[in-house]
């Protein structure tokens, strides 16, 4: 059985999700990239995040008459966001972060306090993720900020799979994955060394 | 097909549909893989499939535009094509779409059309002949932060090369997108060097250095690479590049630069051919 988290998300349910677990996402999915970090931390959220999923993306979009539809949106590269991560959950308690490449210390201490997840989706998998998008309920800064920088605020159904890479019980798949990593790098090295 | 409307064409191919070597080599990866690894590989697979047959495009980061160009010096229409080569990327971003993503480094502004001052980034080179062939690269922001410079001591020799490429795309971890597609330029200054390796992204996958001798570095690298367990994603497994291609060009004696071009698993690759009666053709 494939497992579905609906938006708000409780603290309870994101607890109870351990690193390396898959599940699915409905309900509202607001994308958030550096400008967008960087302004909600100075000048707070245009939209409540409380029990919701952020997302590190920006999208291809396309304005048919008054609606916006979602052509492609994969995950960005998370790693920029770490500089504001832990201050964004803290101050605005989302429950889950969308992204790709993962975060760093800061972040994975952060979802420990406060009770949230990092996922991992599939980077560059922009097609599947826009099919999951049902609609574009609300973007923000979009005059300020341009296309893929903005708020985009979407209605997500089934929205997946996202790998648990970072859990609020301080375990980081990737954490785990650099220490095998430099162990074979050990190898590696005495093969150059050795040639 | 006009100038504009086939480099538009080579634009929109590119970034939709990926060349056969690319999801061919994607595929023999999924069959290496199991677990979280195999997931990640058929998504991709899924993924490409799917905006292959809408004709959308398969990362919603569309890359900046890039051009190689190889022009005959006889080719009779080269002021149309200086022009066209903006115009086309104008022209794809509001057909395809693409995502607008060129924005001014001082104020943030976005033109909203993917150019530029400087872009769309175009390398000229001249050639004996009559015909344009020209090579479009949109590569994405992710893995193009991950492309690097390293002026080596001479003295570490290919060992010191060997190594600052593995340990390098190595570290990268998932940021990249991996499995990725490394070119590594080796020699010229640190300028070449780069550019070598962003050439060298332009050779098919399978196909390896004409010289043998480089043909079994761009081997080495790629088993020493894949032996880190980096992995689809950067989340564990046995793919972390599909291929490793190397270029080089004659160095000073005092420097030894390598360019490290890492590119993403959504390899986007596509040619034009123009003919000087102006036929256009698109090809990959």
């Amino acid at each position: 059985m494939e497992r579905v988290l609906t938006t708000p998300v409780s603290e309870k349910e994101v607890r109870a999700l351990r690193a390396g677990e898959v599940f699915y996402l409905s309900g509202l999915l607001v994308t958030a990239r550096d400008e967008a970090h960087k302004r909600i931390l100075e000048r707070g959220s245009p939209i409540p995040l409380e029990g919701l999923a952020v997302f590190h993306c920006g999208p291809v979009v396309q304005k048919k008459g008054q609606e916006w539809g979602v052509v492609a949106a994969g995950p960005t590269t998370s790693a920029r966001m770490e500089l504001f991560e832990a201050d964004l959950l803290r101050g605005f308690r989302p429950r889950v972060l969308v992204g790709k490449g993962g975060m760093g210390e800061k972040t994975l201490q952060a979802l420990a306090e406060v009770g949230a997840v990092y996922t991992h989706f599939t980077g560059g998998a922009g097609v599947l993720a826009a099919q999951a998008i049902t609609r574009v309920l609300a973007v923000h800064w979009l005059e300020e900020l341009g296309v893929p920088e903005a708020v985009w605020v979407f209605e997500v159904e089934r929205f997946g799979p996202l790998v648990v890479a970072m859990d609020s019980h301080g375990r980081s798949l990737y954490k785990d994955l650099a220490a095998q990593v430099e162990k074979n790098m050990e190898g590696i090295r005495a093969r150059i060394r050795g040639k | 097909m006009n100038l504009v409307r086939g480099l538009a064409e080579a634009l929109a191919r590119a970034s939709t549909a990926l060349p056969a070597d690319v999801v061919q080599s994607l595929k023999r990866a999924r069959e290496r893989e199991e677990g979280p690894a195999r997931v990640q590989l058929e998504t991709i697979l899924q993924n490409v499939e799917m905006a292959k047959s809408r004709k959308i495009p398969i990362c919603q980061d569309t890359g900046t535009p890039t051009f190689f160009v190889r022009f005959g010096v006889e080719f009779p229409a080269l002021k149309e094509l200086i022009a066209a080569l903006p115009e086309a990327v104008r022209e794809a971003t509001r057909s395809v779409p693409l995502r607008p993503n060129t924005v001014h480094p001082f104020s943030g502004k976005n033109p909203g059309d993917n150019t530029g001052r400087f872009i769309p980034a175009v390398a000229w080179e001249p050639v004996l002949g009559e015909e344009v062939e020209i090579h479009v690269l949109p590569k994405g922001g992710g893995s193009e932060n991950c492309s690097v410079l390293k002026m080596l001591a001479p003295g570490v020799g290919l060992r010191g090369v060997k190594e600052a490429v593995v340990e390098h795309v190595v570290a990268c971890g998932g940021l990249p997108c991996p499995p990725t597609v490394v070119g590594v330029g080796i020699g010229g200054g640190a300028d070449l060097a780069l550019k070598l390796g962003k050439l060298a992204l332009l050779r098919p996958l399978g196909a390896r250095h004409p010289e043998p001798e480089v043909a079994a570095l761009e081997e080495e690298l790629e088993e020493l690479i894949n032996a880190s367990g980096v992995g689809p994603m950067g989340l564990g497994g046995r793919t972390t590049v599909l291929a490793v291609h190397v270029e080089y060009a004659h160095r000073h004696p005092a420097s030894l630069p390598v360019g490290i071009a890492v590119q993403c698993w959504a390899h986007r690759r596509a040619a034009v051919r123009i003919r000087p009666d102006g036929t256009v053709t698109v090809t990959e």
